[in-house]
């Protein structure tokens, strides 16, 4: 579903910010990606929605290649996932139920059945009473929410998360997590990176650990999950 | 279910409503374009109804047909059903050579003199009105009509219509290069619009891209959006003349009055109207056109 192969990542000033990245996430499996600060977890996560190209290497979903895809067929490619952004990149000049609507409307749905799909994707993260309130007046773990429901409202096959629960209390993080392993049972492919050492403690889902833009041996996993930042 | 465009209406709401976001500076931009528009076209309906004007005070232009002496009562039968079947001529009237002569009489007080002649020296003659002033038209249709069987003569006063003509003319390309010019200055303001609303929309754009808009559906709003500006400052250009022209009328009946003459104003025909409306909707769907190419492409999401 998602496959790294040798990808290395330079940005514009000469960081490399991934180096011979390669992994392989399969259909319908949930992974959590990890490692400190910088270690490039969202470069990495950029590079799987072709926000970023690799300057080697090959980045494959659905067996396509993205990192050579044209401009044109950008579109078609996010539409299949769902992305929860770091920093949220939600709307102020619009309602929560309006932030949700944007990706229906891009697709060209019927404003009835959008209707449906927002409050439904509402409920789920439980914010459906909030649907008419401008998301500047929501706390963080709402925003937080809203991403998630937002990145949803279109059914992905694939969620990309960055750090969806980042400053966050350990309860709303447990709430939140519920919710991926719900689309996880559904089928979804989740990638989420995380440096949240109490989610990570899930044996049940594979870690892939990322240190100075290289993947570590999962045999270290638990040195690098008490991130060493010296 | 799906649809490949966002439901019509509905863009077009929210061009309404973003246009009208900030209503002072919206109306501000409409009234712009109306009275840059409302210069030449306003002009443009001038220069018409000048020249109903002169059509009305010099009266219908008229060809006079003189046949040679020995036409018969036969052929000049023929040669009235030739000219009353003639495409271009409007109507046609048969001067014969005694009612020339008598109407002379009549009116230059010469009856004495004419009383004299053994022989009327007078020709058989036809006036005709061409349906067309042109000048150029009317040079056309004398020398056609020269050519026909016992024409010996066809006259009409060419150098009022070829004066006219020219001055005319002067004005015509006078106010063409005026609407280019204004023209130019309308695409120039839609593109200053639509830049600032790139600008403040900035996040949105790419949000959107980010979760997989076509360029085509986020420019569709900037397209619609000059647009229908455009097409409300032409409606304002509309309004401008129209009231303007209602405005010019009675001082103008007091006028013809005096010339004895009831020349009315007349404005945009519906023909006139629907292509200022289409224009100004096409200048500002240029200007907005432009815009998007220019500033769109600077916004990549990273
Ligand atoms: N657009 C950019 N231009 C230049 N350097 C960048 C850019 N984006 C990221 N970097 C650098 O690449 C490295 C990896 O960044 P990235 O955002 O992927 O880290 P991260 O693992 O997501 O960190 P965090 O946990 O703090 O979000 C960082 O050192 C950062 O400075
Ligand atoms: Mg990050």
């Amino acid at each position: 579903m998602i496959s790294f192969n040798q990808v290395f990542k330079r940005y514009p000033g000469g960081y490399e910010a991934l180096k011979n990245v390669s992994f392989e996430v399969v259909q319908g499996e949930m992974a959590f990606l990890t490692g400190h600060s910088g270690a490039g977890k969202s470069t990495l996560l950029k590079l799987i929605a072709a926000i970023e190209r690799p300057n080697s290497g090959s980045v494959l979903v659905n067996n396509q290649n993205v990192g050579v895809l044209k401009e044109a067929a950008l579109p078609y490619l996010r539409r299949h996932l769902g992305i929860i952004f770091q920093d949220h990149k939600l709307l102020f000049d619009r309602s929560v139920f309006d932030n949700v609507l944007l990706p229906l409307q891009i697709c060209g749905f019927d404003s009835r059945e959008s209707s449906k799909r927002v409050r439904a994707a509402l409920d789920k993260v439980g914010l459906l009473k909030h649907e008419k309130t401008n998301p500047i007046a929501l706390s963080g773990g709402e925003q937080q929410r809203l991403c998630i429901a937002r990145a949803i409202v279109n059914r992905p096959t694939i969620l990309l998360a960055d750090e969806p629960t980042g400053n966050l209390d350990a309860e709303y993080a447990q709430a939140i997590m519920q919710i991926f392993k719900s689309f996880h049972q559904v089928g979804v492919t989740l990638l989420i990176s995380t440096h949240d050492t109490t989610v990570l403690q899930d044996k049940d889902i594979r870690v892939i650990t990322l240190k100075q833009g290289e993947v570590q041996d999962p045999s270290n996993v638990a040195e690098t999950c008490n991130p060493d930042l010296s | 279910m799906m649809h490949t465009l966002p439901p019509f209406v509905a863009v077009i709401r929210t061009a309404f409503l973003r246009i009208f976001s900030s209503p002072l500076a919206g109306l501000l931009n409409i009234l712009v374009i109306g009275i840059a528009l409302s210069l030449p076209a306003g002009m443009y309906i001038l220069l018409q109804n000048a020249q109903s004007l002169v059509d009305e005070i010099s009266g219908p232009q008229q060809i006079s047909i003189f046949l040679q002496q020995d036409a018969s009562t036969l052929e000049i039968e023929h040669l009235q059903k030739l000219l009353s079947q003639n495409e271009a001529i409007s109507s046609v009237k048969f001067i014969s050579r005694a009612d020339a002569l008598e109407g002379l009489k009549q009116s230059t007080g010469l009856s004495d003199v004419i009383a004299g002649l053994e022989t009327n020296p007078l020709p058989d003659a036809f006036i005709v009105t061409p349906k067309s002033r042109d000048a150029s038209y009317l040079e056309n249709l004398r020398t056609s009509l020269v050519n026909l069987p016992k024409v010996a003569q066809a006259q009409h006063d060419t150098s009022w219509a070829y004066k006219l003509e020219a001055i005319l003319k002067f004005a015509r390309i006078a106010i063409l290069i005026l609407a280019s010019l204004l023209s130019v200055a309308l695409i120039a303001i839609t593109f200053n619009t639509i830049r600032l609303q790139i600008l403040t929309q900035r996040d949105e754009i790419l949000v959107s891209k980010l979760i997989g808009a076509t360029n085509g559906f986020i420019r569709r709003p900037f397209l619609y959006f000059g647009a229908l500006q455009g097409l409300l400052g032409g409606l304002a250009a509309w309004l401008i003349i129209s009231v303007s022209l209602h405005m010019l009328q009675s001082p103008l009946n007091n006028l013809s009055l005096l010339y004895s003459s009831n020349f009315s104003l007349h404005s945009l025909s519906v023909g006139d109207t629907l292509s200022l409306l289409l224009f100004s909707l096409y200048l500002g769907l240029l200007g907005a056109w432009l815009s998007v190419s220019r500033h769109l492409t600077a916004i990549e999401p990273r």
